[in-house]
């Protein structure tokens, strides 16, 4: 049989997600909506006080950005359980961990690359400081990453259930801790004026461990799922 | 000749026996876990001088550092459960991770409860966003997740196997927690109990607060006994051993 090598294998799996995203543009415009509206409702509730909104700018920026990707996690494998493409890729000769990989990475450009991309507004709105931005933003790129792998591996376990959303985020709360923790920490130390490298060196620790294990989890969870 | 523990744990496995030993074992474990309890309880309440400090407020740890050390006791019998039912796909290492969740978060939420009983008196509120308070709290979220994930399936096995996972990457994740909370914030004191060289409390206070460690160690045995009993008469259902004992039931 002839079998396609490691490469264009990935490559397929990865235009193939972007394709079906691009083809459905409304979706990925959802949680960025969303992240939109619930960063407006703060100043709302809390009163338009700079000083306020400054202090709390960058954990709401951080918070709503989880949530917004949380919304979109339910939605990683589902349309390929319903057509029944998830169990060939299950079948396929290609390591099952480096396709589910190539499946994170994708729903992380469609879902929390356009996060990123509006976070310094949502950041201008809430009046955080110009300088702790590049702060903040690096702090998300290393965040959101560990995030989509981490939700990947819940959402691979609950793939075998119908109503999974309420406990996506129950199990998901745990495990994104650190990450909030330390991103966080990262954005206030910024915008104290103290040094914020330890903090993001250590996402960026989790990050790598991240990379190299989710997709193995995943792997073994969308098995125990799948199998009946 | 040797060989008969292998054999006997090999056999321990298997439904029937398991359900017959643990038939047997049930009432002993719990009736020490009440006496040692009762024990404990007087110990602790009556014959045990008062703080200088705290008065007798301090009397809380009787139930409560039992209590926190039981919750993470049992996510450590959970989580070595649930490696055993997914490497060997043992049906009753299965039943014994996902029956002691339930038990498990009850401990930690009685560990929670007491400590914001001692914290409104002593730190004067009742709850701080502490590194040991947050982490015992992310560990009830992990037990209300595996519960969640159990129940979410059709398929009890299946469920079992997935919620199984999830306690092994909330093993993991534990000592993550903790580190990331403990560098975040931290007011809760240092453990005064030391098992190895001279413990920092007056042995009037030590020795009903041992007793309760072992009452409650009794009481999750003895509930985890019933509970896995009950389980496996539901997932066997059907099974010539099940049927005997109901006809058994039946007839007397």
């Amino acid at each position: 049989m002839n079998r396609p090598g490691l490469l264009p294998a990935c490559t397929a799996m990865l235009r193939r997600d972007l394709t079906l995203a691009w083809r459905r543009r409304g979706d990925i415009a959802m949680p960025v909506l969303y992240a939109l509206i619930v960063t407006m409702l703060f100043p709302f509730a809390l009163g338009p006080e700079d000083t306020l909104l400054q202090r709390i700018a960058g954990g709401v920026v951080l918070v709503t950005v989880l949530l917004a990707m949380l919304l979109a996690l339910d939605a990683m494998f589902s349309s390929d359980i319903e057509d029944g493409s998830l169990e060939q890729l299950v079948l396929a000769p290609q390591p099952l961990a480096l396709m589910l990989g190539m499946k994170i990475l994708a729903h992380w450009i469609t879902t929390a690359l356009p996060l990123i991309v509006i976070a310094p507004l949502m950041a201008a709105m809430l009046h955080l400081p110009g300088v702790v931005i590049p702060v903040l933003l690096l702090a998300l790129l290393l965040a959101t990453p560990l995030l989509s792998l981490l939700g990947a591996v819940l959402v691979a376990l609950t793939a075998g259930t119908r109503r999974s959303g309420m406990l996506l985020a129950l199990m998901l709360l745990p495990l994104c801790v650190p990450a909030v923790i330390f991103a966080a920490g990262a954005v206030a130390a910024a915008q104290q004026g103290l040094p914020w490298l330890a903090p993001i060196s250590w996402l960026a620790a989790a990050l790598v461990l991240a990379v190299v294990l989710a997709p193995l989890a995943c792997a073994a969870a969308l098995r125990i799922a799948l199998d009946a | 000749m040797s060989n008969w523990i292998p054999l006997w744990l090999h056999k321990l496995g298997s439904p029937p026996t398991f359900y017959r030993f643990a038939g047997t074992l049930q009432p002993w474990a719990m009736t020490l876990a009440l006496l040692l309890g009762a024990i404990a309880l007087y110990g602790g309440l009556v014959l045990a001088p008062a703080d200088y400090q705290q008065g007798d407020a301090y009397r809380i740890i009787f139930i409560h550092v039992p209590s926190a050390e039981m919750s993470m006791f049992i996510y450590a019998v959970m989580g070595v459960a649930a490696f055993i039912a997914l490497v060997w796909r043992i049906k009753l290492a299965e039943v014994v991770a996902m029956e002691s969740a339930p038990i498990g978060a009850a401990f930690t939420f009685i560990t929670l409860v007491t400590g914001s009983l001692w914290g409104k008196p002593m730190w004067g509120t009742w709850w701080t966003w502490d590194a040991r308070l947050t982490s015992e709290l992310v560990l009830l979220f992990l037990y209300l997740g595996v519960i969640g994930l159990y129940h979410a399936f059709e398929d009890r096995r299946q469920g079992a196997r997935a919620a199984a996972f999830l306690a092994i990457i909330g093993i993991i994740n534990v000592p993550i927690v903790h580190f990331s909370v403990n560098w975040w914030n931290t007011l809760h004191q240092g453990s005064t109990i030391n098992i190895f060289g001279q413990s920092k409390m007056s042995t009037d206070m030590l020795w009903p607060l041992l007793t309760m460690m072992l009452a409650t160690k009794f009481y999750y045995a003895a509930s985890l006994f019933r509970r896995v009993r009950t389980d496996l008469l539901a997932l066997e259902g059907g099974k010539d051993w099940v049927r005997r004992i109901a006809e058994d039931e039946a007839k007397s």
